[in-house]
């Protein structure tokens, strides 16, 4: 077994304990572990596979499969920020309509706080 | 009889907020109209909250901090919510005159438009801001045209009259920050007449403006962005 591969199945290995472990505490939910849990899956398997990757990079035609790694990672890096904007924003709406609401409310409950006194 | 809320958004007001609320009161409106003033403290550090506590208001006290848009919105949804006719927004900081409230409501008798901006540059009088900021406004004229067809001078003009039709549209969406000239899409796309009155505004009494020079780069490019996106979006 080569060193390199010793690494990364160990970094591999303890990047999907940290997930797991993150959400058994509720720290991480169940959904946005999903793309966590697959990708270091896949990581996982590969570190142990080491043919997959060049059989794997051969198929699309790309020469060195280190770049087969950098290419896939990044673009899903970039997705998922892109994911995480969308995530952000609705939260963002999300927010705001809840403080409206409160302030609404707030003037309602003064309201019959003032109608309850003059009773 | 018609009920008008006036709607003042305010972020750290605390100075300028007595007079204005003062002025209001000594307004003299034609007999129908019943007028009511809602302050919307939109999470002030300083002491608006209790300012207007004291004062004979309808307070909207927004517990996180949501922005001009945020704030005035709350303010329509209230509208909205207690069946207001009309609905004015006026800045807390005393640049728009209560005064010139009396222009609006003509303008709006006279018209029915759904949106009466008070312009401060139909008329070239009172307060002309700096050469920067008219720069910024001549473009969003020009951008307004080209997306609205209509001629609007004063598209950043933050004292504008809403009618029932505008507060509901608005009470459903409103943009959160720098909301003017993007609504002006919104509500153009929506089919609402919009009207434009001159009216003379004066130097804020105290606050600072929600423009300030180190963020107009990027709020020339927000609300393009947004003024764009208004415009292809589907009503």
């Amino acid at each position: 077994m080569l060193r390199i591969q010793i690494i990364t199945i160990i970094a591999s290995l303890a990047f999907l304990f940290l997930v797991f472990r993150m959400v058994v505490k509720g720290r991480l939910r169940e959904e946005y572990s999903i793309i966590w849990l697959l990708f270091t899956g896949i990581l996982v398997v590969f570190s142990f596979w080491e043919k997959g990757l060049l059989l794997v990079s051969n198929m699309f035609g790309i020469y060195l499969p280190a770049n087969l790694v950098f290419t896939i990672s990044i673009f899903i890096a970039l997705v998922y920020l892109l994911h995480l904007s969308v995530v952000a924003s609705k939260l963002q709406k999300q927010n705001k309509l809840l403080a409206q609401e409160m302030a609404l409310m707030k003037i309602e409950i003064e309201k019959m706080k003032e109608e309850i006194k003059s009773e | 009889m018609m009920n008008i809320l006036i709607i003042i958004p305010c972020f750290n007001e605390q100075a300028s907020l007595p007079r204005l609320i003062s002025e209001l009161g000594n307004l003299k409106l034609p007999e129908k109209y019943n007028v009511s003033v809602c302050v919307v403290n939109d999470c002030s550090t300083d002491d608006t909250k209790q300012v207007a506590k004291k004062l004979d208001v309808i307070l909207i006290d927004l517990p996180v901090n949501l922005g001009i848009g945020g704030a005035v919105q709350s303010g329509l949804k209230y509208a909205l919510l207690n069946n207001y006719d009309l609905a004015v927004q006026m800045d807390g900081d005393g640049q728009h005159p209560p005064a010139e409230l009396e222009k609006m409501i003509a303008c709006y008798e006279e018209t029915g438009a759904s949106l009466v901006i008070g312009s401060r540059f139909i008329v070239k009088e009172g307060f002309q801001s700096s050469f920067l900021r008219r720069l910024g406004i001549t473009y969003f004229h020009w951008l307004n045209k080209f997306f609205t067809g209509a001629s609007i001078y004063d598209s950043t003009s933050g004292f504008r009259l809403f009618d029932k039709k505008a507060i509901q549209l608005s009470a459903r969406y409103y943009p959160d920050d720098y909301p003017e000239p993007e609504s002006l899409v919104f509500f153009s796309k929506a089919g609402l007449a919009i009207k434009e009155t001159p009216v003379i505004m004066v130097h804020r009494n105290g606050g600072q403006s929600s423009i300030r020079s180190f963020t107009s780069f990027y709020y020339c490019v927000k609300v393009t962005l947004a003024m764009f996106f208004s415009f292809i979006r589907k009503p």
